[in-house]
């Protein structure tokens, strides 16, 4: 589905990403994980289309497409979503306006009429159960106000009204109080299908006690020095980062 | 007259424009109207027409409207349509009493169509002054003399026709009036426009004034309209502004208010190609309150210029005060808010916000808050900004798959809002919505956004 192959990308002149390979099928939760300035939500925003990062080597190809070519827009409308770690706030635009919005590029894109009004209520409903958000939400400005756990929430609920092919969660569990985490987290659980995909970026072990991935991966310094099962984020979150930053020194 | 003239030169044109013409212009009217020209005219020659730079027009230059040559008519023209059509509103649900005006002259058939409740008094200036001569003799002329401007005293000199409106004690309108002005000729033309509008005490009433141009002329339109708002009346007054881009707009507009009042205005500029508004608000009673808003998208060459004074007169009033512009191409605009707190105006409270948007490098904004302070004892606050499209906003929308031009489009809406939704009349606020959406999509003809099916 997703497949990285030695991805390089700069912020500023400063080169973040040093040559990423990663290979993501269908069906398979990955999980990146890694210290602070690793490169986590560089490789996030690289792979949505954020133009803050420039990519200055390497492939990225998304279901046999060449993702670097395509517009954020087009990212999404392919099937790529992405998490916010830090959801922007949206003062005047009315959550249900951009979701409808959303949703209808998306089906333009695939060459389908708009939704109705009453389909698309009703499908605001049905997706609002996924993570238990509330009303009030829905009819507020996008983000506005929101507390942190609420932002998150309502990231995972967008996620189930695109219902996209590869969803990268980047730190959604940072900020959340337990049992906000366990919402998120049964929230994406429920969205899992054996035809999508999740990459979920995170600096603690914890999200992956709700959320059990495939494999793991270490960043470090923008390449990834280690690859296992589940177990190496157990093994990870005993030894410290430190472990890694030893053994990649070595 | 000719593009390269200066200032000085276009008073000297005016003012031997009014000596040429007295007997022109004070025919048919009383003394208790005419009896301002002379002591304007004066005034007008030691105001003259204000020059680019000086401390109020410091981003605008009115020679951009004044200098473009411009024919005089001091008699009404035939108001040549079909009132049928034109008198349908193109809103379904926004249902108003409406007046048509054409080039600052009463439509004298009015009455026939506006359906107004009896007790209302909507009736050219020319007609008030006979007919209502006390109410005309206690309002005319007295805040406009308050605060001595160039282009108002210009205005008072020549002014024949325009608008009358009573809202006698009491009494509540159900629903808005609305005011049609037309600009429209086979020539080049400067309209001086004079209304004068009296809320009664306890009375309720929303004014929506939409002003059109028709032909593709210049034209220069300078409005005076004065308000008084009396003991504890709601006021609401709404101007569209939608003329074409060879048209000069300069509107001033004072509002008195007694105590306990309540007013709202909110101008929206969607087109013109160069506009000037001064609102004057005076809160002259205690517990009165004063919202002004207004709103502007411009694109091409426009120019957009926003001057209000907010005067705390007296404790314990209230005003907000909201302006928001979208400039696109090479657009120009400018903001200048002053709001003064007299010394014994304790409690008062005073909040002002401009934001400006600058979708490209070329267009330009400049904002300048004015607070002066003499109470101690209040609450104020102003913040201007100037800036883009919030760059992690737009991604956010285009990550969930929301097209480029279609992202921009919300945050500009969403940007506007914040102004349209102090709408007191919601199916204007839709209205409002629908307008500012087709402007910004750049899907607003002329006189597609009109409210008058003239063609």
């Amino acid at each position: 589905m997703l497949s990285i192959k030695n991805l390089k990308a700069s912020v500023d002149g400063k080169e973040i990403l040093k040559g990423i390979n990663l290979e993501v099928k269908v069906g398979e939760v990955h999980a990146i994980m890694g210290p602070n300035g690793s490169g986590k939500s560089t490789l996030a925003g690289v792979l949505a289309g954020n133009s803050r990062f420039d990519v200055t080597e390497g492939t990225v190809s998304f279901n046999d497409k060449d993702l670097l070519l395509l517009a954020p827009e087009d990212r999404a409308r392919e099937g790529l979503f992405l998490s916010f770690q830090y959801p922007v706030e949206i003062p005047g635009v009315s959550m249900v306006n951009f979701m409808k919005t959303a949703v209808n590029e998306h089906r333009k894109y695939l060459g389908k009429e708009p939704m109705s009004a009453g389909d698309f209520l009703k499908m605001l409903r049905d997706k609002k159960q996924v993570v238990e958000i509330d009303d009030r939400l829905t009819s507020r400005s996008v983000n506005e106000g929101f507390s942190g756990g609420e932002k998150k929430k309502n990231e995972i609920f967008q996620m189930a009204m695109l219902e996209p092919k590869l969803s990268i969660l980047d730190e959604t569990d940072s900020g959340l109080d337990i049992d906000a985490l366990r919402i998120v987290a049964n929230g994406v659980n429920k969205l899992k299908t054996a035809e999508n995909a999740t990459i979920v970026i995170t600096h603690y072990q914890r999200l992956l006690d709700y959320i059990v991935p495939d494999v793991v991966h270490i960043l470090y310094q923008g390449q990834i020095v280690k690859t296992g099962g589940k177990e190496l984020a157990l093994e990870l979150e005993a030894k410290g980062y430190d472990w890694i930053k030893d053994e990649v020194k070595v | 007259m000719s593009d390269l003239i200066d200032n000085n030169t276009m008073k000297y044109k005016l003012i031997s424009l009014y000596q040429q013409n007295i007997p022109a212009i004070r025919e048919g009217l009383p003394e208790n109207m005419n009896k301002y020209r002379e002591p304007a005219m004066r005034e007008f020659d030691r105001l003259g027409i204000p020059e680019k730079g000086e401390e109020k027009y410091k981003y605008t230059d009115l020679m951009k409207a004044f200098g473009k040559g411009y024919g005089y008519t001091f008699k009404a023209t035939n108001i040549a349509v079909d009132s049928k059509t034109l008198f349908q509103c193109s809103v379904p649900e926004l249902d108003t009493h409406t007046l048509l005006l054409e080039n600052g002259w009463f439509y004298q058939k009015n009455q026939e169509h506006a359906q107004l409740p009896k007790e209302i008094v909507a009736c050219s200036i020319r007609d008030a002054a006979v007919n209502y001569a006390a109410l005309f003799e206690k309002h005319y002329n007295q805040q406009a003399a308050e605060h001595p401007e160039g282009i108002s005293t210009f205005n008072t000199a020549f002014a024949q026709d325009g608008m009358f409106l009573y809202i006698p004690d009491g009494f509540v309108l159900e629903k808005p009036i609305q005011i049609i002005n037309l600009m429209r000729g086979s020539n080049p033309l400067l309209v001086n426009q004079r209304n004068l509008i009296v809320a009664g005490k306890n009375s309720q009433s929303k004014i929506i004034v939409c002003d059109h141009t028709l032909t593709q002329h210049h034209f220069l339109s300078n409005t005076v309209t004065e308000v008084f708002v009396d003991e504890n009346a709601v006021f609401d007054f709404y101007n569209i502004q939608n003329q074409h881009n060879q048209s000069s707009q300069l509107t001033s507009l004072y509002i008195q208010q007694m105590k306990g009042s309540n007013t709202l205005t909110n101008t929206l500029t969607l087109h013109g190609g160069f506009v000037r508004n001064n609102i004057f608000v005076k809160l002259a009673e205690e517990h009165s309150e004063a919202h002004v808003y207004g709103l502007a998208l411009i694109d091409g060459k426009q120019h957009v210029d926003n001057y209000t004074f907010i005067d705390h007169a007296v404790p314990n009033c209230q005003s907000t005060e909201m302006y928001k512009n979208v400039l696109d191409d090479e657009a120009t605009g400018a903001f200048n808010g002053r709001i003064l707190v007299r010394r014994d105006a304790q409690k008062t409270k005073a909040f002002q916000s401009n934001k400006n948007i600058c979708l490209t490098p070329t267009a330009r904004f400049y904002t300048k808050p004015q607070l002066e302070i003499y109470a101690d004892d209040v609450k104020c606050s102003h913040g201007a900004t100037i800036g883009q499209i919030d760059e992690e906003a737009l991604f956010y929308l285009q990550s969930r798959g929301i097209g480029g031009r279609e992202a921009r489009m919300m945050l500009m809406y969403a940007f506007a809002y914040e102004v349209i939704r102090n709408i007191r009349v919601p199916v204007l606020t839709e209205r409002y919505g629908e307008l500012v959406e087709k402007r910004l999509r750049g899907e607003l003809s002329r006189c597609e956004g009109c409210f008058v099916h003239c063609n």
